[in-house]
C-alpha cells in the first residue's frame, strides 16, 4: 500500500510533500473555480463570452491576471499607517485560515494530510478565524465604509456558522463519528434499506441538513444573497476596499480557495466524498480499497467539488442581496430552529433503527 | 531525571509556547491600544490551545478554538470596534491607580494556583503510556455521569442568553 512506501520517505521529505500536496489542494480549486465559473459561467449567464484572449478561450487569463496583480503597488492608506502592521497581516489571517482547513479534507483511502479523530469539528472551528482577519483588515484601514464591511462580515459570519454546526451535527450522529474519513466509509459501505448500489450518501437522509448547509455555506463565503459585508452599491467593497496589488490577491484567492474546500468538505459530508460506492468493486473495509483509488479519489472529489460550487455560483449570479436585518431573520429564525428540529428527528431515527 | 524519561520534544514545545503566552499576555496589560489588546489576548487562547494538544487533549484544544477565538474574541472585537477603537495609541487607556490594586489581585490569584495546584497534584506523574483519552470518552462522560452539571451549566448559559435579549429589547 501506498501508506508502507510513505514510510520510506524521511520526515522532512513526507512534510515538503504535504506542503506541496496543500498548496495544489487550495490553489487548484481556486484557479478552476475563478476560470470555470467567475469567468465563463457568469459571462454565459450574462450573454457574453468572458476573457477570449488570453490562450484557447481566455483559458491562460488567469496568470495574466495573478501577474497583473502582483506587480502593483503594495498600498497602505495614510491614515492606516499607524496600524500598518495588523493592515498588512490581516489578509494573511484569512488565507491561513483556508490552508488550515485543508489539512483534514481526505482525498483518497492512503491520500491526506492527517486522519483527524475529531476531522469535523476541527474545520468548523478553523474556519471561524477568518473572521478575525476579515475584523482587523475593516478597522485597521482607517476608513468607514471597510469598517461597516469588517462588522457587517462579523455579524453575518458568526450568525451561519450556527445553522452550519448544527447541520453538521445531523451528518455525525447518523455516522457515529466525526472522522471525515470514516464518514466517506460510512456513507460508501452503507446501505438504503438492504439495497447498497449506491451506498448511503447523506444527502438522502441528510436532505434537510444538506439544504441548511449548503445555504450556510454561501453566507460564510459572502457570496450573493450574503453579500451584505462587500456590498459594492453601499460599501464600495466593503473591508477589502483599501488594499492593492497582492493583499488583494490574498483576500481573493482565499474566498474562492475558501469556496472549494468548503464544497469538497460537504461533498464529503452528504455525497460520499472520494469513494465510490464499494460494492462496486467488492471492496469491504478501507484496507481492502484498491490503489488507484488514491488517484481516482481526489479526482472524484473534485468533480463533486465543481457540481457544489456551480450551484453556489449559480445562487450568486441569479438571486439579489438580502437586506441586513432579513439575513440576520432568515439565520436565527429560519435556519437554526430548522437544523435543531433535524437534530432531534435525526436522533430518534437513530434510535429507533 | 534522565533524559530518556523526559519527553524532549513536548517540554520544548511547552517551553516556547508557554513564553510566547507569557509575552502576549504581558502586552494585553501594556498595550495602548485596545484592538492591540484584543489580538494579544488571542495569542494567548490559542497558546493555551497549543497546549491543549501538547497534553494530546484534541477536543479540548478545537472547543477553545472555536469558542474563544471564533466567537468570544469576535465579539470582543466587534463590540470595541463598534464603540471607541481608534487608530493608533490612546493616551487615557492606563489608569494610573489600577497598579494599587492590580499586582495584588495578580498575586493573589498566582498564589491561589499554585497552592492549589501543588496541593492537588504535588509531584504526581502520569505514566508515559497513559491511555489517550478521545472524543468519544469526553462525550459518554459528559452525557453519562456528568449529565446533570451539564444540564445545570447548560439552564445558566441560557438564562444568560434571555436576560441579555430582554436587556437589549427596547420596547
Amino acid at each position: 500500500m501506498l501508506a508502507a512506501l510513505l514510510s520510506e520517505i524521511p520526515y522532512w521529505g513526507q512534510s515538503l510533500l504535504r506542503v506541496l500536496g496543500g498548496l495544489v489542494a487550495v490553489l487548484l480549486p481556486a484557479g478552476t473555480v475563478v476560470y470555470l465559473f467567475l469567468f465563463k459561467m457568469m459571462s454565459f449567464m450574462q450573454s457574453r463570452l468572458g476573457p477570449m484572449e488570453a490562450g484557447p478561450y481566455g483559458s491562460m487569463q488567469l496568470f495574466a491576471e495573478v501577474g497583473k496583480w502582483l506587480q502593483k503597488e503594495d498600498i497602505v492608506p495614510d491614515a492606516a499607517a499607524p496600524e500598518a502592521r495588523i493592515f498588512k497581516l490581516a489578509p494573511l489571517i484569512v488565507l491561513a485560515s483556508t490552508f488550515l482547513l485543508v489539512v483534514v479534507v481526505p482525498f483518497g483511502p492512503d491520500a491526506l494530510f492527517t486522519n483527524f479523530e475529531t476531522g469535523i469539528f476541527y474545520a468548523l472551528a478553523v474556519s471561524s478565524v477568518s473572521v478575525l482577519g476579515i475584523l482587523i483588515a475593516g478597522w485597521s484601514s482607517a476608513n468607514k465604509y471597510s469598517l461597516l464591511g469588517g462588522l457587517r462580515a462579523a455579524g453575518q459570519l458568526v450568525a451561519y456558522e450556527l445553522p452550519m454546526v448544527l447541520a453538521v451535527v445531523g451528518v455525525v450522529i447518523q455516522a457515529g463519528t466525526m472522522n471525515l474519513q470514516q464518514i466517506v466509509v460510512a456513507q460508501n459501505t452503507g446501505s438504503i434499506f438492504g439495497f447498497d448500489g449506491v451506498g448511503n450518501p447523506y444527502v438522502i437522509t441528510q436532505f434537510v441538513a444538506f439544504i441548511v448547509f449548503m445555504i450556510a455555506v454561501q453566507a460564510e463565503l459572502t457570496q450573493t444573497p450574503f453579500d451584505m459585508p462587500i456590498a459594492e452599491s453601499e460599501l464600495v467593497s466593503g473591508y477589502m476596499t483599501e488594499y492593492s496589488g497582492f493583499r488583494f490577491l490574498i483576500f481573493f484567492i482565499g474566498e474562492f480557495a475558501t469556496a472549494g474546500v468548503f464544497s469538497m468538505i460537504a461533498s464529503i459530508l452528504f455525497l460520499g466524498g472520494w469513494g465510490v460506492p464499494f460494492s462496486w468493486f467488492g471492496w469491504t473495509t478501507i484496507d481492502s480499497i484498491d490503489n488507484w483509488m488514491n488517484v481516482g479519489g481526489p479526482l472524484i472529489l473534485f468533480t463533486k467539488m465543481l457540481v457544489l460550487v456551480f450551484f453556489i455560483m449559480w445562487i450568486r449570479f441569479s438571486f439579489p442581496r438580502f437586506r441586513e436585518d432579513q439575513l440576520q431573520r432568515f439565520a436565527w429564525k429560519g435556519l437554526i430552529p430548522i437544523a435543531l428540529a433535524n437534530i432531534m428527528l435525526t436522533a430518534v431515527l437513530k434510535v429507533a433503527f | 531525571m534522565l533524559a530518556s524519561d523526559m519527553l524532549v520534544a513536548q517540554n520544548v514545545g511547552f517551553f516556547i509556547i508557554a513564553a510566547a503566552m507569557v509575552v502576549g499576555a504581558l502586552r494585553v496589560v501594556t498595550t495602548r491600544n485596545v484592538v492591540h489588546a484584543a489580538l494579544w489576548l488571542v495569542v494567548v487562547l490559542s497558546g493555551a490551545a497549543a497546549q491543549y494538544v501538547l497534553l494530546a487533549a484534541e477536543f479540548v484544544a478545537i472547543t477553545q478554538i472555536m469558542v474563544y477565538i471564533g466567537a468570544v474574541m469576535v465579539l470582543f472585537l466587534f463590540g470595541t470596534m463598534l464603540t471607541r477603537a481608534q487608530i493608533g495609541a490612546e493616551d487615557n487607556l492606563n489608569n494610573a491607580k489600577s497598579w494599587i490594586f492590580g499586582v495584588p489581585v495578580a498575586v493573589l490569584m498566582l498564589a491561589t494556583l499554585v497552592i492549589a495546584l501543588n496541593d492537588g497534584f504535588g509531584n504526581e506523574k502520569l505514566p508515559m503510556d497513559a491511555p489517550v483519552v478521545n472524543t468519544q470518552q469526553v462525550s459518554d462522560q459528559i452525557f453519562g455521569p456528568y449529565l446533570l452539571p451539564f444540564w445545570a451549566l447548560s439552564f445558566v448559559l441560557l438564562a444568560a442568553a434571555i436576560g441579555a435579549i430582554v436587556l437589549a429589547r427596547r420596547d
